[in-house]
């Protein structure tokens, strides 16, 4: 048995034939090739699979598919825009906030949630909004700088303070500002 | 958009800078094995025994076979037509692909399912029938050698027992001596229990077998490519260049995706049997209960010390469970790994381990948990023994480590166990770490009473590592010796390509490595493309655990730029006009002697070594190096770390408050990716002091086969981590770089574990094994301490 549903993700309507017992996230992944949102334990502990399901972060692998018919879905694939990329992605890039990156989206799609409903959070604040996922790479540490530079920077600029101070590099050439390339050639 | 005229500062060598893979993964644009599709996949499921020890009676596949969507159902008898049903270890064992005879741990794998989805893959597991006859287990190592102990392997011819070896290190009859002759000895059992590294990506493969050619390619997520390749050609039979084995984006790996799981091997033997590619990857469940543990050590230490504080000498006898096959992947030519570095950080007159494995029906593994193969058992010994040696003497630990910690003229250093220290300052590392603590401002809060009833309790742990394996004479993998290639490749615009046989699993190394390019070439680390995970794309070599990365392959990255750099010195020669000799290497450039203006950058060579112009006789054109890097010997990072916690006395909990890591390894490529690797090992002895653990029931049941049950550290049990540095070269690296991806989970739990005991010293506590849990920690309290991995009443 199949079921016909139609989900809007990413601002795209999406129609497709899946069965009931079919898994939010399986639908992303294997249904629409959208591979950012990740799976990681089945057990809603790990939130490598977060992502919004009408404006609200869940856990997409205890979501079934057709539970999302009719609404509005935005994965990690949907947080860059023509403007560029979303502040909370360039802070990952700044602070180090990610290793291997595979909790990396869902922990994106939590940052940029809380930002909306709290712009300025405190690092408890950001600590206990991340505290239902998990990262074995990072220690926390540097997610939790990330986000509160996405705070500072709401728009995303890259600015003289948050790149590297120039005396740690070696031989650096004599050019103008000194801002980071990997930020400077993802934005491009 | 960036242009030229606006392009940032470039990154000419070592210092901070950003990651250059993070421009996919921020996007979700990674590749990691799931998210590999190829045309007519199909998907393969294992069946897996529900049982720690049974006998298999009888498996029924049909009606598994009758499902309409499923295309093959593989048994280990399947196999054994294939001479497959079993596959060597690399601890010179051999473990069940498929099981035939018997089940020997929970989870192991039973039978292959390969159907056209992954849903139906897992409905057709529920459709075979398999008869057990179940066995009573062997669950508690220290049971496992009772003369009346059921035989787990009596799949080994004459096999009567559970014992797999018995192995020593350093001087017996010596340490005896001074043992008889101390003025104080202390001793401990203590267990550092079973626990798993737990990537958040699970293990899988993708297979895809193409018949025409004979080509198997495989993605997989593996830390050691090329040596897969090559155990894969040696028990598979199928030539060795016609495998390819590709290990994309890895979610993590830690130790765990090291080694060969049967997982692997059945997506290889279905992708033959379907004749199309073949998709595996474990759920959670799968991936906690059957892929490599780490620890399992039952330890009994013994320091002893003057009245005054010198130690004077170490012994320690372990009880090793190392699961129903003896699995452990690790390169060395001891069982126990490298658990003989146990005398650490001090100056020592003896010591002396004994070390005994014995079979038990979990799963295989050993050393699968960022360990440096037992490093992180043995710091855990030593810096716990010292602890209570410093309890018994009533002297601060602090002080007792100052007094006893290798000088800094002491090196090179060779142990007693044999190990040779390259170098260290010790003491300023601790040193550093109190004042970045400050320890003594510490100590006197600590002794004023609270008024909230919370117990403060501060400990330190000093580590050494040995970490780079490996020289060739202490260690090889199935017979390969631990060299690992690098291939650097300029082209005519001065952009390189580098090609390593290390992989990464978010170390960053397609940063680090175009860094060490760029230090030695004088081109920007951006303009450095690193290849690496691919074995028909990079040189062989033997990969990424144990911290080898940088002080192996880092090295041979090295010296291939050197080579690059000397041909490039010749081509500048030539078009100078001058003498190779006249020649100084200065600002990234040759340049000549006593005239500076006169040079040549490397981009500049790399054109002319590919124009016309008139190379010496003999001189090759082009811009090009091939090498392989020989570690003459280990790099030993060491660090000093100090933990304070807070536990409350009535429930048990701890919180740790502040933890100070102050490491040394050597010069730092990348200060950001280091300090990033740290922190995350940190927050891997945080869980494994207070929340992680594999227990298991009297009957082999898995108690920790979920993240519900397998607690792993979140934001809120970590804090904010408080990281110093020094930099002590190792002297035979080229770079003077150690490893250190390992460094922080190998000395972190023991700070962690004394802070609590330090706590708890108003009741009279003096040793309680990890985890810490509330229980545990209440029961200790309490004069009930318990068994931490065990639920037997």
């Amino acid at each position: 048995m199949t079921m016909r549903i139609t989900v809007t993700v990413n601002g795209v309507e999406q129609t497709r034939e899946v069965e009931p017992r079919l898994l939010l996230t399986h639908f992303l992944r294997d249904e629409l090739g959208l591979t950012g949102t990740h799976w990681g334990c089945d057990t809603s502990n790990c939130g490598t699979c977060v992502v919004w399901l009408e404006g609200t972060p869940v856990k997409s692998c205890t979501v079934l598919a057709v539970q999302a018919d009719g609404r509005s879905v935005r994965t990690v694939e949907g947080l860059e825009t023509d403007a560029g990329l979303d502040p909370v992605q360039q802070g990952f890039v700044e602070c180090h906030g990610l290793q291997c990156g595979f909790c990396t989206p869902g922990m994106l799609m939590t940052a940029r949630w809380l930002l909306d409903h709290n712009p300025d959070p405190s690092e408890q604040e950001i600590r206990e909004a991340i505290s239902g996922q998990l990262c074995r790479c990072t220690g926390y540490e540097n997610i939790v700088r990330a986000i509160r530079w996405a705070a500072e920077h709401p728009a995303g600029s890259v600015t003289a303070e948050s790149a590297e101070p120039a005396a740690e590099q070696p031989t650096v050439p004599a050019q103008a500002t000194p801002a980071d390339a990997a930020v400077e050639e993802v934005r491009a | 958009m960036t242009t030229v005229a606006e392009r940032p500062a470039q990154h000419l060598g070592f210092g901070r800078m950003h990651r250059k893979e993070d421009a996919r993964f921020i996007r979700g644009k990674g590749t990691y094995v799931d998210d590999v599709r190829l045309p007519g996949m199909l998907h393969g499921a294992i069946l897996r025994s529900p049982y720690a020890h049974a006998r298999i009676v009888s498996i029924d596949t049909s009606a598994a076979q009758a499902h309409p969507k499923v295309k093959a159902v593989i048994t280990g008898e399947t196999l054994a037509g294939l001479n497959l049903a079993w596959m060597p270890t690399l601890s010179h064992d051999v473990q069940a692909v498929l099981a035939t005879d018997k089940v020997r741990f929970q989870g192991q794998e039973v039978a292959f399912v390969v159907a056209e989805d992954r849903y139906a893959a897992r409905d057709a597991l529920e459709l075979i029938e398999v008869e057990y006859e179940p066995l009573p287990a062997v669950v508690d190592a220290r049971r496992a050698l009772d003369p009346d102990a059921p035989v787990i392997r009596d799949d080994l011819e004459g096999k009567t027992d559970n014992h797999i070896f018995d192995w020593e290190a350093g001087d017996r009859a010596r340490t005896d001596e001074v043992f008889a002759s101390a003025e104080v000895v202390v001793a401990q059992d203590m267990l550092y229990p079973r626990v798993h590294p737990a990537p958040l990506e699970t293990c899988g493969a993708v297979a895809d077998f193409d018949k025409v050619t004979g080509k198997l390619t495989v993605w997989t997520t593996t830390q050691a490519p090329h040596a897969h390749r090559t155990v894969y050609a040696l028990v598979a039979g199928l030539p060795e260049h016609k495998i390819r084995i590709i290990s994309p984006d890895i979610g993590g790996g830690f130790g765990g995706k090291v080694g060969i799981y049967p997982g692997y091997v059945l997506a290889v033997v279905g992708s033959i049997v379907t004749g199309k590619p073949v998709k595996w990857v474990e759920d959670r469940s799968e991936n906690l209960m059957s892929t490599a543990f780490a620890r399992d050590y039952h330890m009994h230490g013994e320091i002893a010390a003057t009245r005054d504080g010198k130690i004077l000498a170490v012994r320690v006898k372990v009880l090793a469970d190392h699961g129903a096959f003896n699995g452990t992947a690790q390169p060395s030519k001891y069982p126990a790994g490298f658990f003989h570095i146990f005398t650490g950080s001090y100056d020592l007159q003896a010591a002396h381990c004994q070390v005994t494995g014995v079979y038990t029906n979990k799963a295989p593994g050993g050393v699968a948990y960022a360990c440096s193969f037992r490093v992180t058992e043995a710091v855990y010994l030593i810096e716990r023994m010292v602890d209570l040696l410093a309890a018994e003497l009533g002297m601060d630990p602090a002080e007792l480590r100052m007094r006893n910690l290798l000088r800094p003229e002491q090196f090179p250093y060779t142990t007693p166990t044999g190990w040779e220290y390259d170098s260290g300052d010790y003491p300023r590392a601790l040193r550093l770490a109190m004042d970045i603590a400050g320890y003594e401002r510490l100590r006197a809060e600590q002794a004023r009473p609270r008024d909230d009833g919370l117990l403060t309790g501060i400990g330190i742990s000093f580590f050494t590592e040995g970490v780079g394996a490996g020289p060739r004479r202490h260690m090889d993998i199935l017979g390969l010796g631990m060299a690992d290639g690098a291939e650097l490749r300029v082209h005519p615009t001065g952009k390189a390509v580098l090609r390593i046989s290390v992989q990464t699993q978010g170390q960053g190394h397609e940063t680090t490595f175009a860094q060490i390019v760029a230090h030695e070439l004088g081109i920007p680390a951006e303009d450095v493309e690193v290849v690496h995970g691919d074995t028909d794309q990079t040189p062989f070599g033997l990969g990424t655990y144990g911290s080898r990365s940088t002080p192996v392959s880092g090295a041979a990255t090295a010296m291939v730029a050197r080579k690059v750099r000397e041909r490039a010195k010749i081509v500048a020669a030539a078009a100078l006009e001058v003498a190779p000799d006249d020649l100084e290497w200065e600002h990234g450039r040759w340049q000549v002697a006593g005239d500076p203006d006169r040079g040549k950058t490397i981009a500049e060579l790399a054109l002319l070594a590919h124009s016309n112009l008139e190379l010496p006789e003999g001189v090759e054109g082009h811009l090009d190096a091939t090498c392989v890097y020989n570690p003459p010997n280990l790099t030993y990072p060491f660090g000093a770390y100090i933990c304070v916690v807070e536990v409350d006395p009535g429930t048990g909990v701890v919180k740790v408050r502040r933890f100070i890591a102050v490491d040394d390894c050597g010069v730092r490529i990348n200060p950001m990716i280091v300090e990033g690797q740290i922190h995350g090992g940190l927050a891997d002895g945080v869980g494994m002091a207070l929340m992680q653990v594999m227990a298991f029931d009297q009957d082999g049941n898995h108690l920790g086969a979920s993240f519900m049950d397998y607690l792993l550290p979140t934001a809120l049990e970590c804090p904010s981590w408080e990281l110093g540095e020094t930099v002590t070269p190792s002297p035979h690296h080229p770079i003077g770089a150690k490893g250190v991806g390992e460094s922080a989970t190998v000395g972190s739990p023991a700070a962690v574990v004394n802070a609590v005991i330090d706590a708890l010293r108003p009741y009279g506590v003096r040793h309680v094994d990890m985890p810490l849990t509330p229980a545990n920690v209440w029961s200790a309290i309490h004069g009930r301490p318990l068994r931490t991995d065990l639920a037997i009443p």
